[in-house]
């Protein structure tokens, strides 16, 4: 066997491929897509005889870097505040990987090609790898790294808190709805084919400018299995292109998880990388830079636009939006800030922004202190517990943000948040595009077309809503963000471990009680909110209230 | 004398010294104590790595996820509903907790919230565990193959026993490949946990791997034993009366509706003592020597081990303890009867409608009745273990 060659031993298990003879296999899962059964081939050519010791040797270069790191006491060069952020991507990630595992067998449901099935449980296989590596790397962070917590109870942290709720989105989203819009559109085309690049590729580049290399000896690692997936990926959508009746679900799925993507993706890594890094050289990429080569150039001018001429209706609109969210609109920075805004409803530590981050972020994105170097200056001023309330409560020229209903980031470029009355509830959405995917795009019918298999939008989205009047020692009490003092808050908004300088449940007890923008946006008369989206519009940037002078 | 270019200096991140590492400082959070994952209570005293990696990575509304799914089917189902195999374990119908303005998170307060959380791989496998297994399998049958080429063991083997490989054992690559990608794959979107799902993922690596090993040692007879046709499974596969009732039950099996429990238990509980351990160990295996061939028996043990030593192992662990449940107990018993009266027959008949194959090889093996009982005796000793009495439908 082993003098076989790799295209024999493919070909040779293609004859395992199975036609039913008795019984057809029970369809649980189902899409609006329709497929003629073409002869398409799977992409991958991966045989197990070579994959299990191919993976093999690459866990034991990750396992062994993982030694050398201890041993090489990695963790007196690493950056606390790029460790803390982790604290947040490595409790969601290992869900979103999990959840592609379980995302293939709707493709084999739904793709009638038993050959590009192979492909399909080969991906299975790797994701459970990336999932469990993923645990097995925080694992080792908890145990090495000066502070543990965040790290120590990190899934019930993702389960509860709002961050992870939009995380989930990046996971649930693989595997409920139609199947192809799901397995295919959503996770293979774009999540991994696009996004996987700023996050498996960009951001490990990054760690390891922080003094961390076993984020990208693991991510780097994992990332090397993507390139398999994206093959899938592209296999599926040639056969979904050959039939004409699925362009329209094609058009509507790729505008779909196109902007869900850059909404939650680029809000997330996007902080990461430019406000979790101490690495202000001039001439390291921006976040911004690094999408125009990774995401505008590699995957949308190189990958999306050859597939135009197979009669693919591509979203060059939103393409060139997101870009102009990331450039013009500051849509990074409004994240960052909002995160940095709310500290104490997370689990992790957020560093505050000094004179040389200031510098750096005006040679990159020039302007940016006019907007947002008044805030953070007041940020660190208000850091450490001195008879004021976090910053969310004092006065810093800051509107707290409604939720957009879709993404669930909140609406942050205010301009373009829009409300609309879905399901018999107001709700706020952060643009258009979002309010589309809720009222249009999620929905049994489309453009009149009927599409009963598409899924839903549920759940408790707005996470303000399950708190709504609650005093905020009670609401991180109740979520668990406590460390084992019993009162001392595992969040702080800075990064002194001097017992002394860190926020306390008890610092909470005089804050104004948490209020739901969403209920009472419900309680509004049809004029005030006429007059709240108004005012909301004109606020800005920075969260700045409408008319304000500075 | 030689000149020194002085290099323009590289724009590189510079090493900082942080004292970033465990122990450095006293603060809250800082102990030992605080350096575990510390959201679920481990199946023993101390919590396993196989735990850490694995639980509650598939989050639960009972538990912790307090905003709920976000994401629904159209029918309006969400998350992975319990309802998904009609088995319970206890606490499974109480109902979830109900979140509204003002609620708060409602976190379960005494973990787990309901049975099925309590069940462990007894295999512990994640990633590392399953490559190094699968490496380790797919290395040793190659060098079992290749000391077999090498030595010309092919040879030794009776014409009659050549077309029995190149039929039956070949035929069986497809059994695996069904079960592989349409049973265990299928089912790992379906479970409660993420253990469960996980240990069916692995199952079906074990499953895709069996299949591809047959077919790729399929391939090798075929360079190595003239006259050997290595297509000749396909069509014992599509046409021989012997195999078109083990065929008929496998796509049964694929075809159960909407039960994730009954899918698993069919095949690893019913079909594999009666028609898979029958066929690979009752015929295959000990037939081989004696027709001239050691290397079948080790391509085919390595299939035989998987399930017997670890598919199994995972499987008992996950129904077992549902015969006992606190709650649920004859509920579940009574679910298991009813798919023992469903598949033994069916299992039962196509293993006679393979008796057949036990006359083909020159050297003949045990007399199929004795396989047979012996498959019995075994499947009976399984169902001692889930705490389950052999059916009447055995003893047809």
């Amino acid at each position: 066997m082993s003098r076989q060659s790799l295209a024999k031993a493919h070909q040779k298990i293609q004859e395992l491929s199975w036609e039913p003879q008795y019984h057809e296999p029970y369809m649980k899962y189902g899409t609006d897509y329709t497929f003629r059964k073409a002869a398409k081939k799977d992409p991958l050519k991966q045989v197990l005889r070579s994959y299990f010791p191919m993976q093999e040797e690459k866990d034991n270069r990750v396992y062994g870097a993982s030694d050398g790191a201890i041993r090489g006491n990695m963790f007196r060069q690493v950056q606390e505040r790029w460790l803390e952020w982790q604290k947040l991507f490595l409790s969601i990630i290992p869900l979103p990987e999990i959840s592609a595992a379980r995302s293939m067998p709707m493709l084999f449901q739904a793709v009638p090609n038993p050959e590009l099935h192979n492909g399909q449980a080969i991906q299975m296989i790797d994701e459970v790898r990336h999932s469990t590596i993923q645990q097995n790397l925080k694992r080792l962070y908890m145990n090495n790294y000066i502070d543990p917590a965040g790290f120590n109870n990190t899934l019930r942290n993702f389960h509860s808190d709002y961050c992870g709720t939009i995380g989930r989105q990046f996971a649930e989203g693989f595997i409920t709805g139609d199947a192809i819009t799901a397995a295919s559109i959503y996770l293979t085309i774009v999540a991994e084919t696009a996004f996987t690049n700023t996050l498996f590729v960009a951001m490990p580049a990054e760690a390891a400018a922080n003094g961390d290399y076993l984020l990208p000896t693991v991510f780097h690692s994992v990332q090397s299995d993507e390139s398999r997936h994206i093959s899938n990926g592209y296999a599926t959508l040639l056969m979904a292109l050959s039939d004409e009746d699925n362009r329209q679900l094609l058009e509507r799925d790729l505008r779909y998880a196109w902007w869900n993507n850059h909404r939650v993706v680029d809000a997330a890594i996007g902080t990461f990388i430019e406000y979790g890094t101490k690495d202000r050289r001039k001439d390291r990429e921006s976040y911004a830079e690094m999408w125009r080569r990774w995401i505008y150039d590699d995957y949308y001018r190189a990958y999306l636009l050859p597939l135009e001429k197979y009669g693919l209706v591509i979203p060059h609109d939103l393409v060139e939006e997101s870009w102009n969210q990331i450039w013009n609109k500051g849509y990074v920075h409004e994240v960052a800030q909002f995160f940095a805004t709310g500290w104490l409803a997370n689990y992790w530590r957020i560093d505050g922004m000094t004179d040389e981050d200031f510098e750096w972020f005006e040679y990159k994105y020039p302007g940016w202190y006019d907007k947002y170097g008044k805030w953070w200056e007041n940020y660190n001023r208000l850091a450490k517990p001195n008879g004021h309330h976090p910053i969310v409560a004092e006065d810093v020229d800051y509107v707290y943000p409604h939720r957009c209903w879709t993404c669930m980031v909140p609406c942050l470029v205010r301009e373009d948040m829009v409300v609309d009355k879905v399901d018999g509830q107001w709700r706020t959405y952060c643009h258009e595009a979002c309010r589309w995917t809720d009222a249009e795009a999620f929905r049994p019918t489309y453009q009149g077309r009927e599409t009963p298999n598409m899924g839903k939008l549920v759940g408790h989205r707005e996470w303000e809503t399950l708190y709504h009047g609650w005093n905020w020692a009670d609401v991180v009490s109740d979520m668990g963000f406590v460390r084992d003092d019993g009162k001392t808050m595992t969040a702080q908004p800075h990064l002194d471990l001097d017992p002394k300088k860190m926020w306390t449940l008890d610092h909470l007890r005089r804050m104004p009680h948490v209020a739901s923008p969403n209920v009472i946006l419900n309680e509004m008369s049809d004029a005030d909110r006429e007059a709240f989206v108004a005012d909301y519009n004109q606020q800005g940037p920075a969260g700045r209230p409408a008319n304000a002078t500075s | 004398m030689t000149s020194t270019e002085e290099r323009p200096e590289r724009s590189v991140p510079k090493p900082v010294f942080t004292d970033a590492e465990a122990g450095a400082k006293e603060f809250p959070d800082s102990g030992a104590s605080a350096r575990r994952y510390n959201y679920f209570k481990p199946a023993k005293r101390k919590q396993t790595h196989y735990e850490d990696v694995t639980v509650e990575v598939q989050p639960d509304p009972r538990h912790y996820l307090s905003q709920g799914w976000i994401y629904g089917f159209a029918d309006g189902s969400r998350g992975y509903p319990l309802t998904w195999t009609k088995l319970k374990a206890w606490g499974v119908d109480n109902p979830e907790p109900e979140r509204g303005p003002g609620s708060g998170g409602k976190h379960v307060e005494d973990w787990p919230a309901h049975g099925w959380h309590e069940f462990r791989d007894p295999n512990e496998e994640w990633e590392l565990t399953m490559y190094r297994y699968n490496a380790n399998v797919v290395r040793q049958i190659n060098q079992n193959v290749e000391n077999a080429r090498n030595a010309k063991a092919f040879d030794q083997w009776t014409p009659n026993w050549v077309r029995f490989v190149e039929r039956n054992v070949g035929a069986w690559m497809h059994i695996e490949h069904i079960f592989g990608l349409y049973v265990f794959a299928g089912c790992n979107r379906s479970g409660p946990t993420n253990m469960h799902n996980t240990a069916m993922a692995v199952n079906s690596e074990h499953k895709i791997r069996f299949a591809q090993d047959l077919a790729l040692y399929n391939l090798t007879l075929t360079e190595e034993i003239e006259g050997f046709d290595g297509t000749a499974h396909l069509d014992a596969w599509n046409n021989d009366a012997e195999w078109q009732g083990v065929r008929k039950v496998a796509e049964a099996i694929t075809a159960i509706e909407d039960d994730w429990g009954e899918s698993i238990f069919a095949t690893n509980i019913v079909f594999e003592p009666l028609l898979g351990e029958l066929f690979r160990s009752g015929l295959v295996m000990q037939s081989a020597a004696g027709n001239g061939d050691y290397v079948t028996p080790t391509v085919v043990g390595a299939g035989e081990y998987d399930y017997a030593q670890r598919d199994l192992r995972w499987t008992v662990a996950a129904f077992a303890p549902l015969t006992q449940d606190r709650e649920f107990a004859q509920h579940n018993k009574d679910l298991f009867n009813s798919w023992l009266a469903k598949w033994v027959p069916q299992c039962l008949e196509a293993a006679r409608t393979m008796q057949p194959l036990w006359s083909q090889p020159d050297a003949k093996p045990p007399r199929f009745e004795d396989s047979l009982d012996r498959a019995k005796n075994r499947f009976a000793g399984i169902l001692t273990d889930l705490g389950l009495e052999a059916p009447k439908e055995l003893n047809q």
